[in-house]
């Protein structure tokens, strides 16, 4: 302890420095339990199996693919509408619109972000699944489709936030000075400030992906969590049955320390290292940005 | 420093509060009375839950605590010994009563009520009646339009419940494996499985193209119920309490509580309560079909 130190910011720092350390130590542990638990499917469980297929574990088949392909599906379309319009309305909010606009749509945006997904499943069974099935004239709305759809409603808040905040703090004199050289607003914010704020919006749209992926109780809801294998056209609108969903519907009734329950331990694994590197991307791109901030700023 | 204050305020506030509400009912719940914990099928445990309130306010010092987690939860649980009475909507497997007599216990069965499996349709959907062989044809993906059982041309969309629900396998074993345990047929991987029974009824009411299956107690006016048949030559026949027990609905199941081995005492009384005509009403109301 340095003497000149009171002894209440002492404890302050050593409060902080454990608060920061343990969120280590947490993640690590998860992890640990993770293997611990999940890794005994590759004794118990061939390859082979793991490799299929098939999805039906009260008889033993593990096929994992139709579940990774139902989340990279669900992921890929709500990535798809989630992205240019989070963008657009980060861009919107923080440009375009005037300053009661803005005050008055961001915190709208973030209540949007704070509604429990189990609400909009919810509102998926009830109003969103019916009017597809009619509008698309599909064999039902419990589809990928809806899932994306909600989906993108859960990480567009995210995107927004986060771009958001990235736009506005470029800084003022940029704009300026790309006005002063005679560019118009549309060519500024395309030019000058998304490119100056991009690893800060690339950070948000991870984010935003990384939501989409975890994401469990809306789309359990309303992607009819059948195990078919996403690989035709049609696969967008036909039900799918995704990784998280898989674990949430059937942790409840496994017996512990069986196969199945090793197997959906392996599923969190996979879930865990797949939403671990879309957050490493997301924090390298961010600490690049801090590096050049401090570069320019230097 | 003021917001701390106001922090640790609130926390003392709570804490108060939180012993203060667990010393009462442990202050009533004195040395004399005494507890059955009870435990499993999901299915069965609204029934055992007004079971356990009806008996408590007829005998006051008997506590029932009841948890769901599934009929498998339960049998464990009872194999562990952690629990007086364990709930199942299916019989108890051969493997788990090895397991039961490698730790001590010796399951004993009784069952408490039956069950109906329930094939309902949406409301505007013509077909009225289908045998067990076309709901197995249907279920593993070799019937796909209404078209074929005399419905419109529409593709038939067919729910199920979760693969962990002791109704999803009583349906497979029973219906889409027509009770052959050397029959190997799988529901078809396009069957939406859906979490919950009120899924199914959402999904059939608003669906020209589903059918699904639930317990009787879960169909509601607004889906329609198909009469099921043994084969083409019938008869078709309606679930309902009375067709249950005398054997005519083809699609029926016992509910059970398992024991371990004889009961007796306080367990024995409740047991032997549950057999009443007055706990069998109780069964009735909550659109379960009564054992007498």
């Amino acid at each position: 302890m340095n003497k000149t130190q009171k002894p209440t910011e002492f404890i302050l720092t050593l409060l902080i420095k454990v608060s920061g350390y343990s969120a280590i130590i947490f993640v690590l542990m998860i992890f640990f339990f993770l293997l611990r638990e999940g890794l005994p499917t590759l004794q118990e469980v061939s390859i082979s199996n793991l490799l299929s297929t098939r999805w039906y574990p009260i008889e033993d088949y593990f096929g994992l693919l139709p579940l990774l392909g139902g989340s990279i599906i669900v992921t890929i379309g709500a990535a798809v509408i989630a992205i240019p319009v989070g963008l657009f309305t980060a861009v919107y909010i923080a440009e375009v619109a005037p300053r009661k606009t803005r005050d008055f749509l961001k915190p709208i945006v973030e209540v949007l972000g704070g509604i429990p997904s189990v609400v909009l499943g919810f509102l998926g069974i009830i109003i969103l699944a019916p009017n597809l099935r009619r509008l698309l004239d599909l064999p039902t709305g419990l589809s990928a489709l809806a899932g994306f759809i909600l989906l993108s409603a859960v990480a567009i808040p995210t995107i927004v936030s986060v771009a958001e905040d990235a736009l506005d703090s470029v800084p003022r004199s940029y704009r300026d000075a790309a006005l002063a050289l005679g560019a118009t607003q549309w060519q500024t914010i395309w030019r000058v400030t998304l490119p100056a704020a991009r690893s800060g919006v690339i950070t948000g749209v991870m984010l935003g992906v990384g939501r989409v992926i975890g994401e469990t109780m809306a789309v359990m809801m309303v992607t009819g969590n059948a195990p078919i294998m996403p690989i035709h056209l049609n696969s967008f609108i036909s039900p799918v049955r995704t990784m998280t969903a898989t674990i949430a519907a059937e942790m409840g009734e496994v017996a512990t320390g069986s196969t199945h329950y090793h197997v959906l331990f392996f599923i969190g694994l996979v879930l865990f290292v797949i939403s671990l590197g879309i957050n490493i991307a997301a924090s390298s791109a961010m600490f690049k940005q801090r590096k050049r901030s401090e570069r320019i700023l230097s | 420093m003021k917001t701390g204050t106001l922090l640790l305020l609130f926390l003392l506030l709570f804490s108060a509060c939180s012993t203060g509400g667990k010393a009462n009912p442990g202050g009533l719940s004195n040395a004399q009375a005494s507890t059955i914990v009870n435990k499993g099928s999901d299915t069965l445990v609204n029934l055992a839950l007004a079971w356990a309130e009806k008996y408590h306010e007829l005998y006051p010092e008997i506590e029932i605590s009841v948890t769901g987690g599934g009929s498998g939860t339960g049998i464990a649980a009872l194999i562990n010994g952690t629990v007086d009475l364990a709930n199942a909507s299916r019989q108890i497997k051969a493997e788990e009563v090895q397991q039961a007599q490698a730790n001590g216990v010796t399951p004993k069965e009784f069952v408490v009520a039956r069950d109906a499996i329930a094939i309902v349709v949406n409301p505007t959907n013509p077909v009225n009646e289908l045998t067990i062989q076309q709901l197995s044809d249907i279920y593993s993906g070799k019937i796909n339009n209404w078209k074929e059982l005399g419905g419109e041309d529409r593709v038939i969309v067919r729910l199920s419940r979760e693969t962990n629900s002791g109704t999803h396998v009583f349906f497979l074993e029973n219906v889409v494996r027509m009770g052959d345990p050397n029959n190997k047929t799988f529901f078809s991987p396009d069957t939406l499985l859906l979490p919950s029974s009120e899924g199914i009824t959402a999904e059939t009411r608003d669906n020209p193209n589903a059918i699904g299956y639930d317990g009787l107690g879960y169909v509601t006016p607004e889906v329609k119920v198909v009469a099921v048949g043994k084969d083409a030559s019938g008869p078709f026949v309606m679930p309902s309490a009375e067709t249950v027990n005398s054997g005519k609905y083809p699609i029926a199941r016992d509910l059970y509580m398992y024991t371990n081995g004889e009961p007796t005492g306080k367990v024995l009384d409740y047991i032997n309560w549950i057999m009443t005509p007055e706990a069998q009403a109780i069964v009735k109301q909550l659109g379960f079909v009564p054992i007498k």
